[in-house]
């Protein structure tokens, strides 16, 4: 075993102590020869630190498209050629979706809309959406609405919004790479808003968009030093009409090594695997990830595109003899 | 794709223009975004557990019914 992977079972495994990001350079620079022996470790310190249980999660599109924002990896950004046309959800559909969610065994359900930040139209939807799935379904709702004021966290807050999502999505080094309308600081300072109201943070990104294994690692102590409660794991699908559409996509064993590390970093966390694990990994990574270090997932589609159907994820849960998270339990 | 199918739902494209092998791969994940009768861009919905789509012109599409 190599030294990172003996100062990782030291520090990580027996301590519940996250590796910095020097460390975590290392970590996504071993080679492919100790790859096997890496998520070996991820995926006993995940269990040894959040349990066998893995969390499912399904989420939904409430406003599509039509984003001012820039982010170079989303098809959703109203100021590239995407073919994405802007829509908006009705409640009763909003509310099948959280049903087809609940079915499944999730837990969560994820209300998504694409803006920089709510305006009082996209907030009353969403009053009105959390309000109608209350009444018919029993599932733990997160919201991700992009960047919040005070006055919108306290709102969700007491509208019971059980989590909410906001992710990093680069290190600090790269942001300016993959956004400029606006900063990392301002997405940050929501992450501390919403920390500090109670709710739980959900807070992640994406690989794959052309950082160094450097920056990889900035974003993986970032997120460790923001403590969210979940990091959802991005792995990009280039999508024609942006920016990164014309970018490689990742390699698996690379894809593999970023989810170790990140558990490496995050022993306690709930890390979850998000969008493009199925271009990136195909059928046969995804159960390498579950097996080092991944302890959530993302069942059926996303948000403007589609996933392994449910049952092929929860199959794979069953067969590796990891049981599906029950609601009304903390991992 | 149907017999009706003229354009290809990903890239917009007349379906006898080409292979269009990778967009039959890519549409394995992703709904389609174009008409295939007139290529008009579709207004789509992607839900948990499938999708659906609208031309202005030729109505409703879904993973249901395509």
């Amino acid at each position: 075993m190599s030294d990172i992977l003996e100062v990782a079972r030291k520090q990580v495994l027996e301590q519940g102590v996250g590796l910095c990001q020097e460390q975590l350079i290392e970590v996504l620079r071993s080679p492919d020869d100790q790859l096997a022996d890496l998520l070996a470790l991820a995926h006993e310190v995940r269990v040894q630190w959040c349990g066998e249980e893995v969390e499912v999660e399904g989420i939904i599109s409430l406003k599509t498209g039509g984003c001012p924002e820039d982010c170079h990896f989303c098809s959703q950004s109203g100021q590239f050629t995407s073919p994405v046309r802007s829509v908006w959800l009705n409640i009763p559909e909003l509310v099948e979706a959280a049903k087809e969610t609940a079915k499944t065994g999730a837990t969560e359900f994820c209300i998504v809309a694409a803006v920089r930040g709510p305006d009082q139209r996209l907030m009353s939807q969403v009053k009105a959406g959390i309000e109608a799935i209350n009444a018919e379904v029993d599932i733990n709702i997160a919201c991700s609405l992009g960047m919040l004021t005070q006055e919108q966290v306290d709102e969700l807050k007491a509208l019971g919004v059980h989590r909410y999502n906001h992710n990093l999505e680069s290190a600090r080094s790269y942001f300016g790479d993959v956004v400029t309308t606006h900063s990392f600081e301002e997405r940050w300072e929501t992450c501390l808003m919403v920390k500090a109201s109670g709710m739980e943070l959900c807070c992640g990104g994406l690989v794959g968009m052309g950082e160094t294994l450097e920056q990889r690692a900035e974003l993986a102590a970032q997120l460790a030093e923001l403590d969210p409660h979940e990091v959802p794991l991005n792995f990009l699908n280039p999508r024609p009409g942006t920016p990164f559409g014309g970018l490689e996509i990742m390699a698996g064993k690379d894809a593999l090594r970023t989810i170790a590390a990140f558990r490496l970093a995050m022993p306690r966390t709930v890390l979850r695997y998000a969008g493009g694990r199925e271009l990136t990994l195909g059928d046969l990574g995804t159960r390498d990830g579950l097996l080092g270090g991944i302890n959530a997932v993302i069942v059926g589609n996303y948000l403007t595109t589609l996933g392994r159907p449910a049952t092929a994820d929860l199959d794979l849960l069953a067969e590796l003899k990891m049981p599906v998270k029950e609601l009304q339990k903390t991992l | 794709m149907t017999t009706l199918d003229m354009y290809c739902g990903h890239c917009g494209q007349e379906q006898a223009d080409g292979s269009h092998e990778d967009c039959r791969r890519a549409l394995m994940l992703e709904p389609p975004r174009y008409c295939a009768e007139c290529r008009r861009r579709m207004v789509v919905q992607v839900h948990p557990m499938g999708w659906s789509a609208r031309c202005s012109v030729h109505g409703d599409v879904s993973s249901d019914r395509r």
